[in-house]
């Protein structure tokens, strides 16, 4: 079997590559998703958590 | 026993009355159903064959939509002017108020759509039997929607975008009872005999009646904490 | 005792949120070593069925996307019943973080149902009896999420969508049941679902296979979403501040 033979799926190239690419590519999209969700999570945490330890140590030194 | 009675009793000729002084809420929930039935002939045009096959299906949907749009009343008012919370604290049992309540909701939103379906089923030119049937099916089907309507409407209490909201929750799981609702007219036109169809609309209104109370009454806790 | 200590320890936010940071990857990884084989065993060694010839190929990623639909609700929803019954915030955190996931899987079990359907029966949707209660599905999922998203005080939301859930769960041999019977009666409008061909060992392997890819892949998923949402609800918490000055 060469490689055309095989994308073509025996005439149902479009319907066998569509249903294997879209769930592909939702299951790629949603983990990119989550992993972003993440690190911008982290990023405002970690602001946050400089902010209030530097008013701590504000607090401290006044 | 008679304590219950007398609080379920109490809370539905409450409701009535209450329902009775703004009777335009009432009449705005039974005109919305006429027109929406109404509507559809000027869509699709009106000959009497098709009309007649979409009868049960049209007058269902509408029934469906006009039960919907009459939930947020159900609660909303007590729990603006802090009766639901009072209510709450009472010794009887939260889902025999649910009950009561749910009761005299159908009675002003659900019994008025069943009385007017038979007019309604004559603009589609139903036959005498076939209106009889939307009818009965209509008395069996629509207190189920209103008792699976108070779960909806107890969880949405409240919250911002509450009326679009409870639609999304509430009628996909309206979809049993429009299937056998409609099914039973259809079923009778085509001369197999509605009673397969109306004693499953019995069945899940005795589900309804044991299940939903209990799931309204937690739903409302939730919301009130 | 020892154990129920155990128990309640791995199931405060606290100590699951690194716990589940290390189980991720083995999730993943364990999701990738079965989708390779998996759809080896789906494009190489299935042979072509004899009637829907290599469009039937679907059917590997199809099921196991319906299958997965259908058991997320039920493991979403026994979240959402433990979160309200012995109120721990933790299950009711998998709740919500599952829900996406599944809705997710329904909409690719219709779209992949639509794709296999339109050579089939020559139509993109046909008012079959599984692909209208995947539909079904699909709207009882989004009830579910707007619910949550709709009710600011993550407590009420998690306890008002675990009624959602449990309502749903309920309902849904109903639902099935009633699209079921009305697909019957309506059989000279719609086209019978083809029962999908008599299966050969290595298609049931295939479609085995992805289907525990799919499995590996919502657990890794559910719980990256998971840690995400936990983070997202106790930032105030002593701990999370704790780690994040520990990070920097």
């Amino acid at each position: 079997m060469n490689l055309s033979e095989f994308f073509a799926m025996g005439g149902y190239g479009f319907y066998v590559w569509g249903s294997y690419g879209v769930t592909a590519l939702c299951l790629i999209v949603e983990v990119a998703l989550l992993m972003r969700r993440k690190r911008t999570l982290l990023q405002r945490l970690g602001r946050m958590s400089r902010v209030t330890s530097t008013e701590v140590k504000n607090e401290i030194q006044t | 026993m008679t304590s219950l009675t007398a609080a379920f009793r109490c809370i539905v000729a409450r409701d009535i009355t209450l329902a009775l002084r703004r009777r335009a809420d009432v009449l705005t929930t039974l005109f919305f159903f006429v027109i929406v039935v109404s509507l559809f002939p000027l869509g699709v045009g009106p000959e009497m064959a098709t009309l007649r096959i979409m009868a049960p299906g049209v007058v269902w949907v509408a029934a469906l939509l006009a039960s919907m749009l009459a939930l947020e009343r159900m609660f909303y008012g007590d729990y603006r002017d802090g009766t639901l919370e009072q209510m709450l604290l009472t010794p009887q049992p939260l889902p025999v108020l649910v009950l009561g309540k749910v009761f005299a909701h159908w009675l002003v939103s659900g019994l008025p759509l069943v009385l007017i379906a038979p007019l309604l089923g004559v603009q589609y030119d139903l036959p005498p039997e076939g209106l009889l049937i939307l009818a009965l099916s209509l008395l069996v089907g629509t207190p189920v929607l209103s008792l699976i309507g108070a779960i909806g409407a107890a969880l949405t209490l409240g919250v911002r975008g509450g009326g679009v909201l409870v639609s999304l929750l509430v009628l996909p799981l309206y979809i049993p009872v429009l299937i056998f609702g409609a099914g039973a007219v259809d079923a009778s036109m085509s001369g197999l005999g509605a009673q397969a169809h109306l004693s499953l609309l019995g069945a899940f209104l005795l589900g309804a009646l044991i299940l939903a109370p209990w799931a309204a009454a937690a739903a409302l806790r939730i919301s009130m904490e | 005792m020892a154990k129920k200590i155990n128990w309640f320890k791995y199931s405060s936010p606290q100590t699951f949120y690194p716990l589940a940071g290390k189980m991720i990857p083995w999730f993943a990884v364990a999701a990738l070593l079965f989708t390779l084989p998996g759809l080896y065993f789906s494009f190489f060694v299935a042979p072509p069925d004899y009637q829907q010839g290599e469009a039937y190929r679907i059917m590997f990623i199809h099921v196991p996307a319906a299958w997965m639909s259908m058991f997320i609700y039920m493991v979403m929803a026994g979240y959402a019943g433990m979160g309200l019954v012995l109120n721990s915030r933790l299950s009711s955190m998998m709740a919500s973080a599952l829900a996406p996931t599944g809705a997710m899987f329904t909409f690719l079990a219709l779209w992949t149902g639509s794709l296999w359907g339109k050579p089939m029966w020559g139509a993109w949707w046909v008012w079959d009896a599984r692909l209208t209660s995947e539909l079904i599905l699909l709207f009882l999922y989004i009830g579910f999420m707007s619910l949550y998203a709709a009710i600011d005080e993550p407590r009420r939301a998690a306890r008002a969508s675990a009624v959602l859930a449990l309502v749903g769960v309920v309902n849904i041999p109903i639902i099935y049941f009633s699209v079921k019977w009305w697909n019957t009666l309506h059989q000279g409008s719609s086209i019978t679902a083809s029962k999908g061909p008599t299966m050969a060992a290595s298609m049931f392997i295939a479609m085995m296979l992805m289907a525990m890819a799919f499995w590996m892949y919502t657990i890794a998923v559910a719980l990256m979403r998971v840690r995400c949402e936990i983070l997202e609800r106790e930032r105030h918490a002593e701990w999370v501040a704790e780690a994040m000055r520990g990070a920097k």
